[in-house]
């Protein structure tokens, strides 16, 4: 099992849900989360004054996947959240100890 | 030290300005429309019934409409405190006008300076009792909610640091011996009235007023740790700017103290000065700083209302046009230039945009007032230069006055109680450390 973390432009959100759901994959945790990387932050105008502000919205979507679906999740997210642009934002995959359904108790690739 | 040497400078210089007419003008122009206790004594239930109104437009001002154009402006961990400022200070002011604010400012006249208190407590008016052709008690509670809000503006100079207790041991003193002398010598006969000095609904008791308590108090109470705007709700802001607007149809054509043409005109003024400053604001911002920004849209109109204010009842549609072009745009540069340069931190630019459009305003209404509008008035380029001077002199009495006495008040408030939030109270935000609740809970 794996987790991959995306973080992602938000008006990508819907399109990404829809691509990994097609997939088959069933289910995700969003979270709305700031943060830069290279983009750095930008500037907002009160009144003629720049503000720069480092700490820019995105969107965090968090999936669990079975080790044989993760290029195939990847390449998916690839595909919709990408815009060409700076800021496209990052998919982090790490491997994953276990998966509890907290329902029935079951553990493993069964409770994803 | 520096910055109490700025602030002697200033005074000085804006004094130096006035001194010289002093000595040449003495031509008696008639008083502003506002200070004219006319001896009619019959009630008129059109001008009663648009007065009510009025008074109500202009508390909107305050409750919700300034406490919203602020606390949206405001950190979201200051947003209470902020509205709490303005809400609090219209109940103080609504509390001491009745017994003593009002026969103060506008009492019998005693040696041009001050009301006599021969109405403390409003003794001896009654429901028959008429000022013009309106009941003097709504003509009571109309000026009470000018009182209010002039001292509510200062508040946007001094927010997300001032200590809550402080902000009203500050209402009830500056009210008290500011307010109401200003408020006296324009309009309740003292002697900025008897040598002529045109304000229609307040550009110099109000705006310049508050505007230099607000320079003054910003300086004196040092600048914040976090030094920037980070508007905690723009939408508030906007709707706050809305009813400030709707609110100063109350205030300027309220002005005429009754249903009439007069009213009308300022009506019209009012509405144009603000959209054109409003235009103005944009075009100007947009070029200089590459976007036209929605608080700048509603900056702008805020500006072209404060400056519009002195000259309403008195200027023609044309007059009203150029005022507010120069409203959208010197107000623009104090707050986007002049600011930054001298490093004052003034929050929400109340110097900047009423003290600056105060100044303005009360300046070019002694440039545009027109006769066919207002016989009472006659700026400039109808003919009568003297007015320029008369209206550079009420400014910088008012300038003078407001900027020395509210150095006073906050240096004895800062002596007794203190007048900043601790460093750790201001990090966390003043909603919570001074009122213990938070604006959002999410």
């Amino acid at each position: 099992m794996k987790k991959i973390e995306a973080i992602i432009k938000p008006f990508k959100l819907d399109d990404v849900k829809e691509a990994l759901n097609a997939l088959g994959i069933q289910g995700m945790t969003v979270t709305e989360v700031k943060g830069f990387g290279r983009q750095k932050g930008h500037v907002e105008l009160y009144r003629g004054a720049e503000y720069d502000i480092s700490f820019i919205p995105k969107v965090k979507i968090e999936i669990v996947v079975a080790a044989g679906m993760v290029n195939k999740a990847v390449d998916a997210i690839m595909e919709k959240a990408k815009t060409g642009k700076i800021g496209d934002g990052k998919i982090f995959i790490s491997p994953l100890e276990e998966t509890i359904r907290i329902r029935t108790g079951e553990r493993g690739e069964t409770a994803i | 030290m520096k910055k109490y040497i700025s602030i002697i400078m200033l005074m000085a210089a804006v004094f130096c300005m006035g001194l010289p007419a002093f000595a040449g003008e003495q031509s008696a122009a008639p008083m502003a429309a506002t200070a004219a206790p006319a001896p009619a004594p019959k009630l008129d239930s059109g001008d009663t019934a648009w007065m009510i109104v009025a008074t109500a437009m202009v508390m909107l001002m305050s409750i919700p409409g300034l406490a919203l154009f602020y606390g949206g402006l405001a950190k979201t961990k200051d947003a209470l405190n902020t509205m709490a400022m303005t809400f609090v200070t219209f109940c103080i002011v609504s509390l001491l006008w009745v017994i003593y604010g009002y026969p103060l400012s506008f009492g019998t006249d005693i040696g041009g300076f001050i009301g006599s208190t021969e109405k403390l407590f409003l003794k001896g008016i009654g429901s028959n009792s008429l000022f013009g052709t309106i009941p003097e008690y709504i003509f009571i509670v109309y000026q009470l909610t000018f009182a209010a809000i002039t001292v509510s503006l200062a508040s946007g100079a001094y927010i997300e640091r001032m200590k809550f207790s402080a902000w009203v041991l500050f209402s009830i003193f500056w009210m008290t011996l500011v307010y109401i002398p200003v408020a006296h010598w324009v309009w309740g006969n003292g002697f900025l009235a008897k040598l002529g000095a045109l304000d229609f609904a307040g550009g110099t008791v109000v705006h310049v007023n508050a505007g230099i308590a607000a320079l003054v108090g910003a300086l004196v109470l040092g600048k914040r740790h976090a030094k920037a705007i980070m508007p905690g709700n723009l939408t508030l802001v906007i709707t706050g700017a809305g009813l400030l607007w709707f609110g100063w149809f109350g205030f300027n054509a309220g002005s005429a103290l009754a249903a009439n043409g007069l009213a009308g005109a300022a009506f019209i003024n009012t509405n144009t000065a603000a959209a054109v400053a409003a235009l103005a604001w944009m075009f100007v911002e947009w070029k200089h700083s590459g976007k036209p920004t929605v608080l700048g849209l509603a900056s702008g109109a805020v500006g072209g209302l404060v400056a519009i204010t002195p000259a309403a009842g008195f200027v023609n549609v044309t007059g009203a046009i150029v005022i507010g072009i120069a409203a959208g745009i010197v107000p623009f540069y104090a707050v986007a230039k002049l600011k930054p340069m001298l490093g004052y931190d003034d929050t929400l630019d109340a110097f900047g945009i009423h003290g600056i459009g105060g100044m303005l305003g009360a300046i070019l209404t002694g440039v545009f007032a027109d006769p066919a509008i207002n016989p009472a008035g006659t700026g400039l380029f109808y003919g009568n230069p003297g007015q320029l001077w008369t209206q550079f002199i009420a400014v910088g009495v008012t300038v003078l006055y407001s900027g020395i006495m509210t150095f006073i008040i906050f240096m004895v408030l800062k002596l007794v109680v203190g007048i900043r939030a601790d460093a750790d109270e201001e990090a966390a935000g003043l909603d919570e450390s001074q009122h213990g609740e938070r604006a959002y809970n999410n």
